[in-house]
C-alpha cells in the first residue's frame, strides 16, 4: 500500500485513525458490553479497509465472521458475566 | 540519507505503520489489562493487525481485484499481465487465519465463562486471591 499508488488514499487517511481510536477505546472502556460493541465497530472498519485494499474475499469473510459471529459470541459472554471491569 | 528514506517509508507506506501501532495496542491489552475479557479483545486486535500486515504485502498500486478479465474467452492461452491484479496468495492465507482466529476466540470465551462460574469473577488478581484460599 502506497500513498501514491492507492486508489482511494483519502479513505485510508480517514479509516486508519478511526481503526486505531476504536482499538484503544475497546481496551479502555470499563463497561464490558460497550467495549464489545466498540470492538464490533473496529472489526467493521477493518473490513472497510480491506475492501478498499482490493481484498474483497477477506473483506466479506471478516464482515460475516469477524464483525458478525465474534461480536455475537462476545455480547453473549458479556451478558453472562459481571458487566463492570476494574481497568 | 538513510534517515530520510526511513521517514519517507514510514509516511508513504503508512499501512505498515498502522499495523505496527495496532500490534503494540493488542500486546498492551494482552499483557497489562487485568480483566480476562479485555485480554481476549487484545488478542483479537493483535490477530487482525497481523492480517492487515499480510494484506498490505499483497497490495500493488494501480492493480485491480484478482479476478481475470474476460476469463471465459481465453482458451487460446493468452498471457496474463500480473501487474494488473493484486497478489491473491496472502488473501487466501489470511482467510484461513480469520477462521482459525474465530475458533480460538470461541474457545477462549467458553473457558472465560467456566472461570466465572467457578470463581465468581474474571478479574485476574481476584482469581489469584481465590486460588490461594
Amino acid at each position: 500500500m502506497n500513498l501514491y499508488g492507492s486508489l482511494l488514499w483519502q479513505f485510508d487517511l480517514l479509516i486508519i485513525p478511526m481503526v486505531i481510536i476504536c482499538a484503544i477505546a475497546a481496551l479502555t472502556i470499563r463497561d464490558l458490553l460497550s467495549a464489545t460493541v466498540v470492538f464490533g465497530a473496529y472489526s467493521f472498519l477493518m473490513c472497510l479497509l480491506w475492501t478498499e485494499m482490493l481484498a474483497v474475499d477477506v473483506a466479506f469473510t471478516e464482515a460475516a465472521v469477524g464483525a458478525g459471529v465474534s461480536t455475537i459470541l462476545m455480547v453473549a459472554t458479556a451478558l453472562h458475566i459481571k458487566r463492570k471491569s476494574k481497568d | 540519507m538513510y534517515m530520510e528514506s526511513l521517514i519517507s517509508f514510514i509516511v508513504t507506506e503508512y499501512n505498515y505503520s498502522a499495523a505496527l501501532i495496532l500490534i503494540m495496542i493488542g500486546m498492551y491489552g494482552m499483557i497489562a489489562k487485568n480483566n480476562l475479557l479485555k485480554k481476549v479483545i487484545g488478542m483479537s486486535i493483535f490477530q487482525s493487525a497481523i492480517i492487515l500486515f499480510y494484506i498490505s504485502i499483497g497490495y500493488k498500486g494501480g492493480a485491480s481485484i484478482p479476478i481475470i478479465k474476460h476469463g471465459s474467452g481465453m482458451a487460446d492461452h493468452a498471457a496474463i499481465d500480473p501487474t494488473l491484479y493484486v497478489n491473491p496468495l496472502p488473501h487466501v492465507l489470511m482467510l484461513t487465519a480469520i477462521v482459525v482466529g474465530v475458533a480460538t476466540l470461541g474457545v477462549a470465551l467458553a473457558i472465560l465463562q467456566k472461570i466465572y462460574r467457578v470463581h465468581g469473577t474474571i478479574e485476574e488478581d481476584e482469581i489469584l486471591e481465590s486460588l490461594k484460599e
